[in-house]
């Protein structure tokens, strides 16, 4: 009697161990996403490069948006100012869109994305002369998977120096 | 070069026949027409020569070849085994003995004869009802040799036309974007070839990204997309000459190319600061018009087949949704009010239909509506595809479809499918590498 409790009471404690750990690696891999992603807006930092030391190069869109987040302004401040400091360099924006859209739309999506960090650039101060908009909608991807995180990364404005 | 180099006479030989056979296209025909296609007989004379400019063993079973090939995919026909045949070929085509024929099932015979006359190709060829026991039609033309494929397009056209009461498909070619590479570096090409896959041929080199080619209505245009010298514009190109013209001047991104279906207009998007609208510009004149004015994306625009409306997808709702309106940009209205995007809508041959790609909860569809947005109807789902392109009697959709990579990002395709407008016959196009955005031409012979 003691020991079928006993055992009972291992088995209850074993199968909660078991529920709790599969719990845990559940919730590792959605914060690891949640690490890299804010609602479906990319945060994370794998596929980005610098313009100069802390100047990102990129910033990240939600999915057939176009509206800029809180990082993605910062990120294009800090460009802008790098843009003033060295006048000589002129940009050209490069708007992507992710697989997730037909080809046409996405070319549009891209060349407005690019355009709403042109304007953003701009109200800091850089002259629309030096920005130059160019679209690759779908067509470059920067991440080959096919997933949320994966089209996250891709839905994106690059600015790439053009001299 | 299409048209032009083949000089054909199609001369009617008499025909007194009543229709009998009637192949019914309209719903999906899950009980294709069963009919023979003898192979064209050939005396060893001409067969010889075929053999010395063509470099094929038997000219005439080549053709007959083509022909079953194209009556079998439109699933509309089965062509039996040519061993079950009784009668020999050219017997046959002097005058079938029905009974052998109506033995192995046969509804409907091809017979016909192939020679070599002052160094053409003159083929002629029947199409004899077996039950009725009488001849539907009779067919000859003369053509230069090397153009045998089309000759058998032309047999499968006329003998389609004949049996359905609508015109074929088969002498047709499509025009599509050749695929190679990794999915981030994909490197593409315009390629052209025939409706089944043959005389695959390139026509740009790969040096820079090219998108969205299509015909113009005789065939001999081509509109596209190019990056050249990283200037995403709209280009027209000579297929014949292989001339290549930027369109028009614009000051930024021109895209989604199509021409007016009088050949005359370019219909396509301008993009300029975060907006697109759609544009027309005048080939003769080279006057742009401006036919749509508003902050969203307009794009994707495709003529009624008399010129007087416009389809195209625009997002000012909110979301990616098809509208029409008329030529001149007035009376717009959206038609599509289903769940979910509304893409790449493209105008029917026969006016009636308009074809269209769907996103809806992670699915993309190619479907169908009416005109006024109403009876949808999806013909078929999968992870990725879009811009369908209607054959030339509107009965069967060219589209692309991608696959899902793996984990590690690996198993990327791009591939050219068709499927006929009943939702049946979906088939993969057969491609030398990996294609996209498909466009049918027009019948090339008429």
């Amino acid at each position: 009697m003691i020991l079928s409790k006993i055992l009972k009471n291992t088995l209850l404690v074993l199968t909660t161990c078991i529920v709790l750990s599969a719990c845990a690696t559940k919730k590792e891999i959605a914060t690891d996403i949640k690490g890299s992603m804010q609602g479906d807006v990319y945060t994370g930092t794998d596929t980005v490069k610098y313009l100069a030391e802390g100047v990102p190069d990129r910033v990240f869109f939600a999915t057939n948006e176009s509206i800029l987040t809180t990082a993605s302004r910062e990120t294009l401040r800090a460009q802008a100012a790098w843009l003033r400091k060295n006048s000589g360099i002129n940009v050209v924006l490069e708007g992507h869109a992710d697989e997730r859209g037909t080809r046409e739309y996405n070319l549009a999506l891209g060349e407005r994305r690019a355009n709403a960090a042109k304007d953003y650039l701009m109200t800091y101060g850089i002259s629309s002369d030096r920005i130059t908009v160019l679209s690759y909608g779908k067509e470059r991807p920067v991440d080959s998977g096919s997933n949320p995180l994966s089209w996250s990364k891709n839905r994106r404005s690059v600015t790439v120096k053009a001299n | 070069m299409i048209k032009k180099i083949i000089t054909l006479f199609l001369i009617l030989i008499p025909i007194n026949s009543h229709a009998l056979i009637e192949v019914d296209i309209t719903r999906g025909n899950l009980d294709p027409l069963p009919l023979a296609v003898s192979p064209l007989s050939i005396d060893e004379e001409s067969r010889k020569s075929f053999q010395k400019v063509l470099k094929k063993e038997n000219i005439g079973e080549e053709i007959s070849t083509i022909v079953e090939n194209n009556l079998s995919t439109s699933g509309l026909f089965n062509p039996l085994s040519k061993e079950a045949f009784l009668q020999a070929p050219d017997i046959a085509n002097l005058k079938p003995r029905f009974e052998d024929w109506k033995l192995i099932k046969a509804q409907a015979l091809i017979t016909g004869k192939v020679n070599f006359m002052d160094d053409k190709l003159r083929v002629e060829f029947r199409l004899w009802d077996v039950l009725a026991a009488k001849e539907m039609m009779a067919l000859a033309f003369t053509t230069v040799p090397t153009n045998w494929r089309r000759v058998g397009h032309i047999i499968s056209d006329k003998v389609y036309e004949r049996l359905t009461g609508e015109k074929g498909y088969f002498d047709t070619r499509i025009i599509y974007v050749a695929e190679e590479g990794p999915k981030t570096q994909r490197l593409k090409k315009l390629a052209i070839m025939d409706q089944d896959g043959f005389n695959n041929k390139f026509l740009t080199l790969g040096n820079e990204l090219v998108l969205t080619p299509r015909f113009n209505p005789t065939s001999q245009m081509v509109t596209y997309l190019s990056y050249f010298k990283n200037l995403p514009r709209v280009y027209l190109l000579d297929i014949e000459t292989g001339t290549q013209e930027v369109v028009g001047d614009f000051p930024g991104m021109t895209f989604a190319p199509r021409f007016s279906p009088d050949g005359k207009k370019i219909i396509m998007s301008f993009a300029k600061d975060g907006k697109s609208d759609i544009y027309t510009m005048d080939l003769e004149n080279r006057i742009v018009e401006r036919i749509t004015n508003h902050p969203s994306i307009d794009t994707s625009p495709s003529y009624s087949p008399d010129g007087k409306y416009i389809t195209f997808n625009s997002d000012r709702s909110g979301y990616q949704q098809i509208y029409i309106m008329k030529s001149d940009g007035s009376d717009v209205k959206r038609i599509s009010f289903g769940n979910g995007l509304y893409g790449t809508p493209v105008w029917s041959p026969r006016g009636d239909l308009i074809a269209f790609t769907k996103l809806h909860k992670g699915k993309f569809y190619i479907g169908v509506m009416r005109t006024d947005g109403k009876g949808e109807r999806l013909l078929t789902e999968n992870y990725y595809q879009e811009a369908p392109s209607w054959s030339p009697n509107g009965r069967v959709l060219i589209f692309y479809r991608e696959t899902k990579t793996n984990d590690k990002g690996e198993g990327f395709t791009a591939k050219l499918w068709s499927i006929d407008l009943t939702g049946y016959n979906e088939r993969k196009i057969k491609t030398p590498t990996d294609a996209s955005d498909p466009s049918w031409s027009s019948l090339l012979s008429n």
